[in-house]
């Protein structure tokens, strides 16, 4: 039982420690994927309790600063299957629950 | 209004001019003004009616004395008004004399008046001015006229409204003169507008449609578990890989993904700018070897001219590639289809020094670097480019094996490999050939190997079907072996050729000397067999024209033509090269041209049509005494050979003008048929050689009759 305890704080702790955000899938260039990335950071930060108000914000700074027609998923629970221009996706994790989808399709 | 002004001052007085001179006397102006006009205008010739009075002198000259008055003679003159004053009707004495026959409103205004100014004001809308004008003239005229006799600039005209109009007009032109210079309006009654019009040019519409931005589709599942999983997974790549305290932190996220991602991108560009290098690579060498490829289109050796029979070679590009410089070249092909492209086969020809081979493909385009290159585990020995399509290659490898290559595809290796599964040689395969398709339409190709045997293989699908066309060690061998040695017995393959035009027949020279006629129906025997030489026939090939003659060549320093209808069985002609001949080829354009590679690096070129007994062009073509030549190839449309040497190197040289004499052509013969002509020349060097062998066996002959 002891040893269960430890394992699961041992867990916790790193559980807490995951907290960066984490990029699973994106063919952006190098510039604008750490761009995008830092834009979803700041918003998830910024409204970490609206899921909503954040992926607004993520959707209208992408559109102001690469043109339009950007689309941006937050959530911790969800599937997609999207259809989205070459060099214009970026999913990530951050926070340790957040997904992010973040694309362009006009 | 200056302009309306004198217009309307102008036009009575001509109407009135009589009238002027009785009735006003003091109106000086109009007369002076008449005198004027009469000292310029011409003397006026009377009209007289038919009908007038014929006067006589007397009557002309009474007098009738006529006094005018300004009366109205129709105006009452005893009008009677009732006077409150007196409360009596008394006579008025003043009658209105003034009668109105017409009357008719103008449209101009002062320029004095109000509306003159506010109108003038607007003026600078020049156009919209007069139209307004125009319209509003009817009331306009009254306060002009108002103003007018308000102004008091006429005497007469106290009593005078609308009627004395007439008398207005004479002396308005100072003022108008004075005036002039202000700004003009338009003149009403012959004003036209200056503004033209353009030819406007026809609208056409053009519209093009772009290729909508590339897309792709990406599908994933956010939970919780899988964002755990994930960053469990990159929290032990980040361990693995650092082998230290984790860190996480963005920024090293970062620099490993940006190192990633450079080099990713770095990988894409070079694949996307290879079309553009290739291309620029080849402009680049154009122009390096641009005195190469001036003498290889143009240079012809003078010297000829003074030599009448010999011949010389011009060394061109140099062949070699860096990882191959090391291995001998082994074999030698021109592409069938691109006159610049050959292949080269690398490996080693020391039994002691074996090690890896290459196949590399050249353009005479590009000497710097090869176009295509496979690389092998084994030696490659020998490799034929297949004639009607030229992207596969069959080679032979000195591990046995035989593969076919596919330039098409990106394949590091070959497509087809035979394997110890699917019978392939116990020894080095010296060399191989494409035949043509079998009754499927496969393709299929002959091998030889100093194993003895002689294999046909066949591309079937994905694999490679072997069957054994003729097994050399036989027991004729065995027969004509002496001692009855075991050696004696095994024949090893070392050359084969296929004859031209017979598809069945097909020369095999041997490591023992020998050279059998085979055919492809028999597997057991032999049509024939010459003891052509005391060592290994490196290379056996027939006539390009004539089908009986082929030629052989040996280590044992000798080239051999023979002739398969002769009786007995001896060359035709023997050539002594003082040293081992690596390779032997006729020339493509004609039937006596041969040239022969030794391995003290000299190349030698024959025609028996010149020299029957030494060779026309005798020349050392390597840097170093020690490089032994391996191959010879001809060009098939121009006047180049190459040149393999067992240090990698290829030359590449040019045949002067008298190691090519071609026949000369007949007059008239221009117009004749590609076909007829090709047939022509069939026939003449035919004939060519036929003469030779002829002048060859009349003395033998002549001998035998004498013995």
């Amino acid at each position: 039982m002891a040893e269960e305890v430890v394992e699961k704080k041992t867990e916790e702790t790193k559980r807490v420690i995951h907290t960066y955000p984490l990029i699973r899938h994106s063919d952006m260039n190098e510039e604008m994927r750490t761009e995008a990335m830092e834009l979803c950071v700041t918003a998830c930060e910024k409204f970490s309790s609206n899921n909503e108000n954040a992926a607004k914000m993520i959707k209208e700074t992408m559109d102001k600063k690469f043109g339009a027609s950007w689309h941006a998923v937050v959530g911790e629970g969800f599937g997609f299957e999207i259809t989205h221009e070459v060099k214009n996706i970026l999913y990530m994790f951050f926070g340790g629950t957040y997904g992010i989808v973040v694309w362009k399709c006009s | 209004m200056p302009t309306k002004g004198t217009a309307r001052g102008k036009a009575p007085p001509g109407a009135d001019k009589r009238k002027a001179k009785t009735i006003k006397d003091d109106d000086t102006i109009t007369e002076l003004r008449e005198d004027l006009d009469d000292d310029w205008t011409q003397p006026k010739q009377l009209v007289k009616p038919d009908d007038q009075l014929q006067l006589s002198e007397a009557e002309l000259k009474e007098e009738f004395t006529r006094i005018l008055t300004a009366n109205n003679p129709h105006a009452p003159q005893n009008i009677v008004r009732y006077s409150f004053k007196d409360l009596q009707y008394k006579q008025t004495s003043s009658v209105d004399q003034l009668a109105i026959h017409f009357a008719l409103d103008g449209n101009l205004i002062h320029k004095d008046s109000d509306e003159a100014r506010r109108q003038l004001a607007r003026g600078e809308q020049g156009v919209e001015v007069v139209s307004e004008h125009q319209s509003e003239a009817g009331d306009v005229e009254k306060a002009d006229t108002g103003t007018d006799t308000e102004g008091g600039e006429k005497a007469e005209g106290e009593s005078g409204k609308e009627g004395d109009g007439a008398e207005d007009g004479a002396p308005t032109p100072a003022p108008a003169a004075g005036s002039s210079s202000e700004k003009k309006l338009t003149n009403q009654f012959n004003f036209s507008e200056r503004a033209s019009q353009t030819y406007n040019n026809p609208l056409r519409e053009r519209g093009t449609t772009t290729e909508p931005p590339p897309r792709a589709t990406y599908s994933s599942n956010v939970t919780q578990w899988e964002i755990y999983d994930a960053y469990q997974e990159d929290f032990e790549k980040q361990e693995k890989s650092k082998e230290k305290k984790v860190v996480p932190g963005r920024k090293d996220e970062e620099t490993k993904r940006k190192k990633l991602t450079i080099v990713d991108s770095q990988s894409d560009d070079i694949s996307s700018v290879a079309r553009g290098a290739k291309i620029i690579e080849r402009m680049v060498n154009q122009n390096t070897y641009d005195d190469v490829a001036q003498d290889f289109k143009y240079y012809e050796d003078q010297s000829d001219e003074y030599r009448d029979q010999e011949g010389t070679l011009l060394p061109l590009w140099k062949f070699s590639y860096e990882k191959a410089k090391k291995l001998a070249v082994t074999s030698l092909c021109w592409s069938p289809c691109y006159t610049d492209v050959f292949a080269v086969g690398h490996g080693s020809y020391d039994f002691m020094k074996q090690s890896n081979g290459m196949i590399l493909f050249y353009t005479l385009k590009n000497p710097s670097y090869p176009e295509y290159m496979y690389q092998t585990d084994s030696g490659v020995m020998c490799l034929d480019i297949h004639p009607t399509q030229p992207y596969l290659v069959a080679a032979g490898f000195y591990d046995g094996c035989v593969g076919v290559f596919n330039i098409h595809e990106n394949k590091g290796g070959p497509i087809y490999l035979s394997t110890a599964k699917t019978g392939k040689h116990t020894d080095p395969v010296w060399q191989v050939r494409w035949q043509k398709e079998d009754l499927d339409n496969n393709l299929n190709f002959f091998s030889v190997s100093s194993d003895g045997r002689i294999t046909a293989w066949t591309l079937i699908k994905n694999e490679l079907h072997y069957m054994d066309v003729i097994q050399l060690n036989t027991n004729d061998l065995l027969a004509d072996a002496v001692d009855g040695s075991q050696l004696a017995t095994t024949g090893a393959g070392m050359s084969f050729d296929f004859h031209k035009q017979n598809d069945y027949l097909f020369l095999v020279g041997t490591e023992e000397g020998k050279v059998h006629v085979c055919s492809k129906m028999y597997s057991s025997t032999f049509l024939d067999t010459y003891n052509a030489h005391h060592m290994a026939v490196y290379r056996v090939a027939w006539n390009h024209y004539h089908p009986r003659i082929f030629i052989t060549c040996s280590a044992d320093w000798s080239v051999k033509i023979w002739d398969r209808t002769n009786s007995k069985p001896e060359p035709v002609f023997t050539f002594d090269l003082n040293s081992a001949v690596g390779d032997v080829a006729w020339a493509p354009y004609s039937s006596t041209v041969f040239a022969a590679v030794t391995t003290d690096g000299k190349v030698h070129v024959y025609d028996l049509n010149v020299n029957k007994y030494e060779a026309i062009c005798e020349q050392l073509v390597t840097p170093k005494k020690k490089t032994k030549l391996t191959h010879i190839s001809f060009n098939t449309e121009y006047p180049v050979i190459i040149v393999g040497d067992d240090r990698g190197y290829v030359t590449c040289l040019k045949l002067s003008p008298n190691l090519r004499k071609m026949p000369k052509e007949k007059k008239g013969t221009e117009q004749v048929k590609p076909e007829e002509k090709a047939a022509q020349k069939l026939e003449f060097e035919v004939n060519k050689m036929e003469k030779l062998l002829a002048m060859v066996r009349q003395p033998d002959n002549k001998e035998k009759e004498k013995h």
